[in-house]
């Protein structure tokens, strides 16, 4: 607790690099998830083979996806662009499975209905379909967020910026609170995160309360 | 030589292969530290997930455990351990069983909660009892989703447990952070390789022990669960939506 009250600053900078690290492919991920996965919603055979790939894209784990990519891509090794893109790709695995299956879960009758007063399908799918979709994509992607901000703090052990750097520094100085202050920091962090990202689902569902109330 | 070529050429010279540090023990290690934490938290987190997704009363600790386990760094707990407990298999096994905890309890949670009551409703009118009730009819159709659960868990802590390493522990770790640490790359890419490869082949086998644990004919027509997103998702559902109709349901 001292130690975190000691660096306050220090807190707030690293908070800073944490949440861009992890929260920058969040959004990433969705721009990209979001039209891909409506785009693969009707077309059978590429969403099975969107699902095998984002399964394997998931598979790989996250230490050695950081270490793999600069081999792929033009980035330096311990570049934050790996993180970044990495951790989009993860996202957007997530994300592209999740996306089809929450137009898949509107009722049936809301879709005729929406036929029925004359909707484009691609009105229907902007205006109806995707709003309602929302709840089960806000689920996917707190999960996402949540994970990306522990898979950042892992990713100090290879260098990585943030605040898992008071994990290795507290380590290597023998320092307990610093760790202990580490822990506190990016558990708040992930638990204010995941809170916001509900919220602010809810935000954009008012009738999901309505209807709830009613 | 690129890093991609030495790393191969490191991966298939038998030598590497053999001794206490080598990748046969390697591998050994990370076997074990993956298997002793997930069996740890089976331990914990099946038990608890059945007994609230019967009785359907505490649905609110669980959301709030696996939220809050979900928030708990790994890295930290590892380091934490270590320094207050010494080096050792206790640490990461601590940290890991934190990590696998949540997706176990939310898969094997949301699959009991999710039976259909009118399935348990109908074995308890043909003289069933609660233990029957969970053993013969609740545990196998949520099998798909608590396996589902142990999928997940298995993943994130084979993919997890490369960080023991760094507390002067063994597993394929060593090879990715020593790696990175003495500016060896391809080293690094050899635990990076096959870290990938080991979490390839487990999250395939469990896969198929999950297509296999479907019930009846349905595993020819139902999608299977997908990890991290179905156990997790199904249990912000449940535990929004849901919770208040399985209270009013279990009364009934």
């Amino acid at each position: 607790m001292h130690y975190l009250l000691n660096h306050l600053d220090t807190a707030w900078d690293l908070t800073l690099i944490h949440l861009r690290l992890s929260l920058i492919p969040v959004l990433l991920g969705l721009l990209i998830a979001v039209p891909a996965g409506a785009l693969l919603w009707r077309r059978t055979a590429l969403r099975r083979l969107s699902t095998v790939l984002a399964g394997i894209i998931f598979t790989i784990p996250s230490l050695a996806l950081f270490v793999v990519l600069p081999l792929i891509i033009p980035t330096r090794i311990l570049d934050e662009a790996n993180v970044i893109v990495a951790l989009t790709l993860y996202t957007t695995a997530l994300l592209v499975r999740a996306v089809p299956e929450a137009l898949d879960a509107v009722p049936p009758p809301v879709r005729d209905a929406a036929t029925a007063v004359g909707y484009t399908r691609i009105g229907q799918l902007l205006r109806v379909e995707l709003p309602l979709s929302v709840p089960i994509l806000v689920a996917g992607v707190r999960v996402v967020a949540v994970t990306n901000i522990s898979m950042v703090a892992v990713g100090s052990v290879i260098g990585i910026g943030g605040l898992g750097t008071w994990f290795t520094e507290g380590y290597q100085a023998d320092k307990s609170d610093q760790i202990v202050a580490g822990i506190m920091v990016i558990f708040i962090l992930a638990l204010i995160v995941d809170m916001l990202i509900l919220l602010g689902g809810r935000l954009i569902t008012p009738w999901a309360r309505a209807g709830a109330a009613g | 030589m690129n890093f991609l070529q030495q790393a191969l050429a490191y991966l298939f010279t038998a030598e590497n292969w053999h001794g206490k540090a080598g990748l046969g023990a390697r591998i050994a290690e990370h076997l074990q530290y993956t298997g002793v934490a997930v069996g740890v938290s089976a331990l914990i987190a099946i038990p608890i997930g059945l007994a609230i997704g019967h009785t359907g009363r505490g649905s609110f600790f669980i959301v709030t455990a696996v939220n809050g386990l979900r928030a708990l760094p790994t890295l930290g707990v590892l380091l934490l351990g270590v320094l207050l407990w010494g080096l050792g298999l206790l640490p990461p096994t601590v940290a890991l069983t934190l990590l696998a905890v949540p997706p176990l309890l939310a898969g094997t949670y949301a699959g009991i909660a999710n039976v259909d009551p009118m399935i348990t409703d109908a074995a308890r009118s043909m003289g069933m009892t609660e233990r029957r009730v969970l053993t013969r009819v609740e545990i196998p159709l949520a099998m798909p989703l608590i396996l589902g659960g142990l999928r997940t868990a298995t993943l994130q802590v084979v993919a997890t447990a490369t960080i023991a390493a760094y507390a002067s522990l063994g597993g394929l770790g060593r090879y990715l952070i020593d790696g990175i640490k003495v500016r060896q790359f391809a080293l690094a890419l050899v635990g990076a390789l096959l870290v990938t490869a080991l979490a390839l082949v487990i999250d395939g086998l469990l896969a198929v022990a999950v297509w296999a644990s479907v019930p009846g004919s349905g595993r020819m027509r139902r999608r299977l669960p997908q990890p991290l997103l179905d156990d997790e998702a199904r249990l912000d559902a449940a535990g929004s939506a849901g919770l208040e109709a399985a209270g009013t349901r279990r009364i009934t």
